[in-house]
């Protein structure tokens, strides 16, 4: 294949593009399409043809009329999904819905007018506009995410137009392995996948290895619980992803890569999938890649459906054709990963920055963020907090502005906004740990995290208002790592099912004081003993809420006493007497006969008999009945 | 290769080479408890109990730790013990600490280890998970509440046998083992080797016992009972009353039979003797020939089985000789019984072997008549042991006693069958005094532990290549060569278990860890002090060939054929109801490669005309799972007819033939 000249098609996508009074985004992450976006989309283009509007869907690539349509990667803030953007003027609608296309074609795309109906709203601000208004978007730092939720995801020309595969380009033409690698380490990437390894080195331990045959995988496998950032840089800007990984297989000398993708994420895969293809057919992946004499080429595989092929070893398992159990290293992936041959596994968001570090030059990527964590780092924003969605903020940002500014601040369960006062913050799903008030202003980077036994992670940020138990926090994760775990080692196998167990004996009022002693025993041989990351990390959450939050457990333990109320088994109902109107609904309610009284006694609910089922609470209408 | 020191809980212990930490731990003397470690197969690192300290702050597996320099190790923190200890209480707490009943009590490392740990206490919650023991297999029982998920069984299976019968199901807490579709042991392609069992550290996986039935059988007045010992249990029973691997204990075994009522005792090595003259004469005839070559032995009853499911090509050349075991059923009951006037009915004949899968063997289809099998039951060594144990007697002190003539009657050659390399060492002596009158010949050169042992020979003036191996994989890899036609041999020895009989999966557990080579050592010096080494020179056995013995008779006795078990028999699945009795039958392949060819659609297409011609209640419809004849799918059998690349056309045409009688 000859070397194709990526200016020509950027300048010839760009100048088509111009020729567009408008543009209409209508963001296609899976958020929004399971919000009904793609009806929204079909919509445009039916009512363009039946208005006599003119329309142009980019993909087609039509020549005339009025406005492009396009549809994108995840815009972030899929909360206010179905989002549709109307670019030049960034008019950025929310919760749109299908009846709502013929009003914003008649009113915004042929007038300009905006619907204030359709615009995001907060307390401060009221009625905003435009997307880089919303402080949501405002305060982050969109990098590697910038042209996810901008682009086409399916559209390689436009990605091209956006410099994609200059540097894949710069990499096979004009660098040695060598020099891509220095770049790499100069610019302080370290693995956005958990632990932080650093990129630029990891890189050139593989480099060195003496191989005929290399390979480049790339780990799309996410699953700790409310994450979801690779999704959408799969999803969102999957050439990226490929440039990232044709960019690492010239810096340790591979021919061939891997995009190993949670089978969970169908759409992932089909836009990999054409990414690969587009791709191949443009010569930049295959042989004689971009005119040259290299070649490299992309496989991509789906996952086995296990949380652990997140882990190298297993994931090299899986991909092999066998159960996915780790392996005990060394030998370590570098050294003897993928059929024995030299290995390097990345993380999505890792080989995602890749190109953008180079397109912007790794000093400049370096300045961002803190001194030994630099750049920036994409967040899954969830729990109980106003606005959630996929963010992206630099290194050494502190959960005061992550909670407060772009979150919107904290949400209490009677709907209540609290600012930032949340309870707990967890970081870096089930194998990180909880931060609280007194981390508010920790710049957030690799080693502060570690420092207070939590960790980046793949980025899973769960805020947790002050109605959370963090017991059944730590119980939740318990159980996942239990669930997850592979069965291979005993201290995990086992470990964690007894640890399990010994969580349920504090939630449902059996533990006592030797329970916490267990525990921690338990969870410190489960921590060193354990043969991978998912067992040596399973104990966290555990131990994190126990140093945090121990007056909670104790709480719950001595007393027997939940103190948010979650815990059913540990509730103790009572009937508040100056609420109460003697009505004698709870007590007819009551399935085991707990409750009794009269008119004129009053009711009173007898404790020894009562099953805590809740059923009296929510039969009363005088909300006289309360959790003591 | 670069040696240095390293530090081992304060000692200097000079490396030499050793594969990893864990070997270097134990070369100092220092015993670190394991469950998954064995050298012989891959490190697993799954239990988690030989952790070390590595220079006062990694805590790693020692397995699978390579040694490097400037190591300081410390096996025994406190942190390390406790660790330890913890682990086993896990263990402990989803185990089935059924002990007392256990058949592996007082041999399980789990209640060595916890004893060894001093764990007196479990904290944790008890739960074990009690499925269905497994009784299907005729060699081993498995029992899923005791598996400890080890994998050493899984890996023994897969690495050495190359059988993989066994693997994990589920993840993580519902974790476990089964064979293979979760079918019983008996239902599977399992050998029977029991070399599992012999890597089970707890009671997960048992021999099937005999135990019951064989004394039921001595305590039956009317029946005789005679008992075979085969040759590598004189070297190994003695282990199970505190003598040393490799002791002989012919005398005290054979005394100890004879006190719990056994008739008589002979020994498996006379009809040894006669497998290799049997043997040998089939393998000089064909060489002569030079036909059916490579001839395989046939005497290991894994192994047989395994080249059944494997290598159904090479069935033919297998030896057809029986192995010892069977000869000598099948000799005892025909001439033993005129000899001592009884009906075949009235002889029980017990063999003692150090192998699990001659249970299988004994049961075999070819080696029973008229229902009655030519050898009724079989005891492993370990069983023999209990059954002494259980009689009270003292072993140790017993008066050595001699076995009963004539089938107690054996010269060296039929003794060393017991190890690796004996039977072709053995076959080899016979050849020699056959082709050159020689009985004085020596063939040395197939013995020691290595699993596969390949060279030439010369007797007389013809040089015979063969091969020895043992360990199932090791025969798959070189019997893959062979067919590939990299390797020629004349004569290749096979044993199932790794270093042969001596290492059966029905020997005593050994913490010995040299205690094969001791064994097999016995069993040479054994030969020594016997008066003949070559089979031929047996009088019994002259004498039985001149009186008992004819070409027709010898083939019906001595010889035997195998089954091609390369698909599993009888795995239709009726797809009808009441499929019996009925007039059109219908099979169709549900294979991958006929279903990609269409099978589905030809199936939907085949019901939808029954039901129009209204042919449903005559017909019975089965599916099965490859008929091999995948390039000609999709493939139909109508009324046994095969009907290849089949189309709803050519079906309706072989449908009409078999309707029109109707």
């Amino acid at each position: 294949m000859n070397n194709v000249d990526l200016n020509t098609i950027a300048n010839n996508y760009t100048e088509r593009a111009n020729t567009f009074k408008r543009s209409v985004v209508v963001c296609a992450g899976t958020g929004c399409i399971a919000n009904g976006s793609m009806n929204i989309y079909h919509q445009f283009i039916r009512l363009s043809e039946e208005k006599g509007y003119k329309i142009t869907v980019a993909l087609k690539k039509e020549e005339g009329g009025d406005t492009l349509l396009k549809h994108s990667g995840c815009q972030g803030f899929c909360q206010m999904g179905p989002l549709v953007t109307i670019n030049p003027e960034g008019i950025f609608y929310t919760h749109v819905k299908v009846d709502d296309v013929e009003e914003i074609i008649e009113k915004t795309l042929k007038n300009g007018e905006i619907i204030d109906r359709l615009l995001f709203e907060n307390q401060e601000k009221g009625k905003i506009a435009h997307q880089k208004d919303i402080p949501f978007y405002a305060k982050q730092q969109r990098t590697t995410l910038k042209l996810c939720g901008m682009m086409d995801a399916e559209d390689i020309e436009e990605y091209i137009a956006h410099d994609g595969y200059k540097m894949a380009q710069k990499a096979v033409t004009q660098m040695n392995s060598e020099q891509i690698c220095d770049e790499i380490t100069r610019s302080g990437l370290r693995g956005r996948g958990g632990g932080g390894f650093p990129t630029g080195f990891k890189w050139s331990l593989a480099r060195k290895q003496e191989s005929e045959k290399k390979f480049i995988i790339c780990n799309g496998d996410e699953g700790d619980p409310g994450a979801f950032m690779d999704r959408c840089l799969m999803e969102g800007n999957p050439h990226s992803v490929l440039e990232g990984m044709l960019i690492a297989g010239m810096a340790i000398g591979a021919d061939e890569g891997y995009i190993y993708v949670r089978t969970e994420y169908p759409l992932a895969v089909k836009r990999l999938r054409k990414a690969v293809a587009d791709a191949n057919r443009l010569g930049f992946l295959g042989e004689h890649i971009f005119g040259s004499e290299k070649s490299f080429q992309i496989n991509v595989f789906e996952g086995a459906g296990a949380f652990v092929c997140g882990e190298e070893t297993a994931l090299i398992a899986s991909i092999e054709g066998k159960r996915g159990m780790p392996m005990p290293k060394p030998p370590f992936p570098a050294q003897k990963g993928l059929y024995g041959k030299p290995t390097i596994i990345n993380n999505v968001e890792t080989l995602s920055s890749v190109p953008v570090i180079l397109n912007m030059g790794t000093a400049q990527y370096a300045s961002l963020g803190t001194k030994k964590s630099s750049g920036t780092k994409t967040f899954a924003l969830t729990g109980h907090v106003a606005n959630t969605g996929l963010i992206e903020v630099p290194f050494g940002t502190t959960l005061r502005q992550i909670i407060g500014e772009i979150g919107g601040g904290v949400i209490n369960d009677d709907g209540t906004n609290v600012g930032t006062d949340f309870k707990a913050v967890q970081i870096g799903g089930p194998s990180g740990g909880c931060l609280t008030k007194e981390h508010m202003d920790m710049p957030l980077d690799y080693d502060n995290l570690l420092e207070v036994g939590a960790m980046v992670g793949s980025g899973g940020l769960v805020v947790m208002n002050h109605q959370t138990c963090m017991v059944q926090i730590a119980r939740f994760f318990m159980q996942f790592t239990q669930n997850e775990s592979c069965g291979k080692c005993t201290v995990c196998r086992e470990g964690t099912k007894q640890l399990l167990y010994l969580m349920d004996d504090i939630i449902e009022g059996r533990a006592t004081l030797e329970t916490l002693d267990l525990i921690e025993e338990l969870a410190q041989t489960v921590k060193i003993g354990s043969l991978c990351g998912l067992g040596k990390t399973a104990p966290n959450p555990v131990l994190s809420t126990l140093e945090h939050f121990r007056d909670e457990y104790l709480e719950h333990i001595v007393n027997k006493r939940c103190p948010t109320g979650q815990c059913t088994a540990l509730r103790s109902y009572e009937i508040d007497q100056s609420l109460c109107k003697k009505c004698s609904l709870c007590m007819r309610k009551c399935p085991v006969g707990a409750i009794s009284g009269s008119r004129e006694t009053g009711y009173v609910i007898d404790k020894n008999k009562c099953i805590k089922c809740g059923a009296c609470m929510e039969a009363c209408k005088f909300n006289a009945i309360k959790i003591a | 290769m670069h040696t240095f020191n390293i530090i081992i809980d304060n000692m200097e212990v000079p490396y030499e080479g050793e594969k990893n930490l864990l070997e270097l731990i134990r070369k100092a003397n220092i015993d670190l408890p394991t469950f998954c470690y064995h050298s012989e197969i891959s490190v697993y690192g799954a239990c988690r109990m030989c952790m070390v300290e590595v220079n006062g702050k990694n805590t790693v597996p020692a397995c699978s730790t390579p040694v490097s320099e400037g190591m300081v190790v410390k096996t025994n923190t406190k942190q390390l013990r406790n660790l330890r200890k913890m682990i086993v209480e896990l263990m402990l707490a989803s185990h089935n600490q059924s002990c007392t009943t256990c058949a592996k009590s007082n041999d399980c490392q789990l209640q060595a280890i916890a004893k060894q740990l001093g764990v007196d206490k479990v904290r944790f919650k008890q739960k074990v998970d009690f499925e269905p023991v497994d009784y299907t297999s005729d060699a081993i029982v498995r029992d899923p509440s005791k598996c400890i998920l080890c994998g050493d069984c899984v890996r023994v299976c897969k690495e050495i046998q190359s059988v993989g019968v066994l693997d994990f199901a589920n993840r993580g807490a519902d974790s476990k083992i089964v064979a293979c579709f979760n079918k019983g042991m008996g239902e599977i392609e399992c050998v029977n080797c029991g070399q599992c069992v012999k890597a089970c550290p707890v009671g997960a996986l048992t021999i099937k016992s005999q135990v019951e039935r064989v004394w039921d059988a001595l305590h039956d007045e009317s029946k005789t009972v005679i008992c075979q010992i085969a040759p590598a249990i004189r070297v190994a029973m003695g282990e199970a009353f505190g003598f040393q691997p490799g002791t002989t204990t012919t005398g005290q075994i054979v005394s100890a039979l004879k006190i719990m009522g056994f008739d008589k005792v002979f020994d498996t090595s006379f009809g040894a003797d006669f497998t290799v003259i049997e043997e040998g004469n089939e393998f000089i005839d064909r060489y002569q020939n030079g036909t059916r070559l490579p001839q395989f032995t046939s005497c290991c009853p894994a192994w047989v089985k395994f080249a059944e499911q494997y290598y159904p090509d090479l069935l033919t050349n297998l030896s057809s000789c029986k192995s010892p075991q069977q000869m000598f059923g099948s000799l005892s009951k025909q001439i033993l019984t005129k000899e001592l006037g009884i009906a075949r009915e009235d002889l029980v004949v017990v063999s003692i072997m150090p192998c699990t899968a001659k249970k299988f063997e004994a049961k075999r289809k070819e080696f029973s008549k008229n229902n009655n099998p030519d050898v009724d039951f079989v005891l492993t060594t370990q069983e023999a042991a209990l059954m002494v144990k259980e009689s009270g007697i003292n072993f140790s002190q017993l008066r050595p006693g001699s076995f009963d003539m004539p089938f107690g009657f054996k010269t060296g050659a039929g003794v060393i069958f017991g190890t690796s390399g004996g039977v072709s060492e053995a076959v080899l002596r016979y050849a020699a005094a056959k082709l050159t009158n020689d009985t004085e010949a020596e063939f040395t050169q197939f013995r020691g532990d290595k699993g596969v042992k390949i060279g030439e020979v010369k007797v007389g003036d013809i040089t015979l290549k063969m091969a020895v191996v043992s360990g199932l994989a090791n025969a798959r890899e070189l019997i893959d060569k062979v067919r590939a036609g990299q390797v020629h041999f004349d004569l290749i020895e096979v044993m199932a278990c790794p270093g042969g009989c001596v290492n059966g999966g029905g020997q005593p557990v050994s913490a010995n860890r040299n205690s094969i080579q001791e064994r097999s050592k016995g069993l040479y010096d054994n030969d020594k002090m016997l008066q003949l080494h070559c089979s031929n020179e047996n009088p019994y056995l002259q004498k039985m060939y001149a009186q008992d013995l004819d070409p027709h008779n010898i083939h019906e006795w001595l010889h035997t054929s195998y089954i091609n078990r390369k698909r599993i028999q009888h795995e239709e699945v009726p797809l009808s109801e009441d499929s019996q009795d009925k007039p059109l039958k219908i099979n169709i392949c549900f294979g991958t490669s006929c279903y990609v060819r269409g099978a589905q659609k030809l199936y939907n297409q085949l019901m939808a005309y029954l039901k129009e011609q209204d042919l449903m209640e005559q017909t019975a419809i089965s599916a099965s799972f490859c008929m091999e004849k995948c390039e000609r799918g999709p493939v139909l059998k109508v009324n046994g007819t095969v009907l290849e690349h089949c189309t709803i056309e050519k079906a309706i045409e072989a449908i009409n033939q078999v309707t029109v009688s109707l």
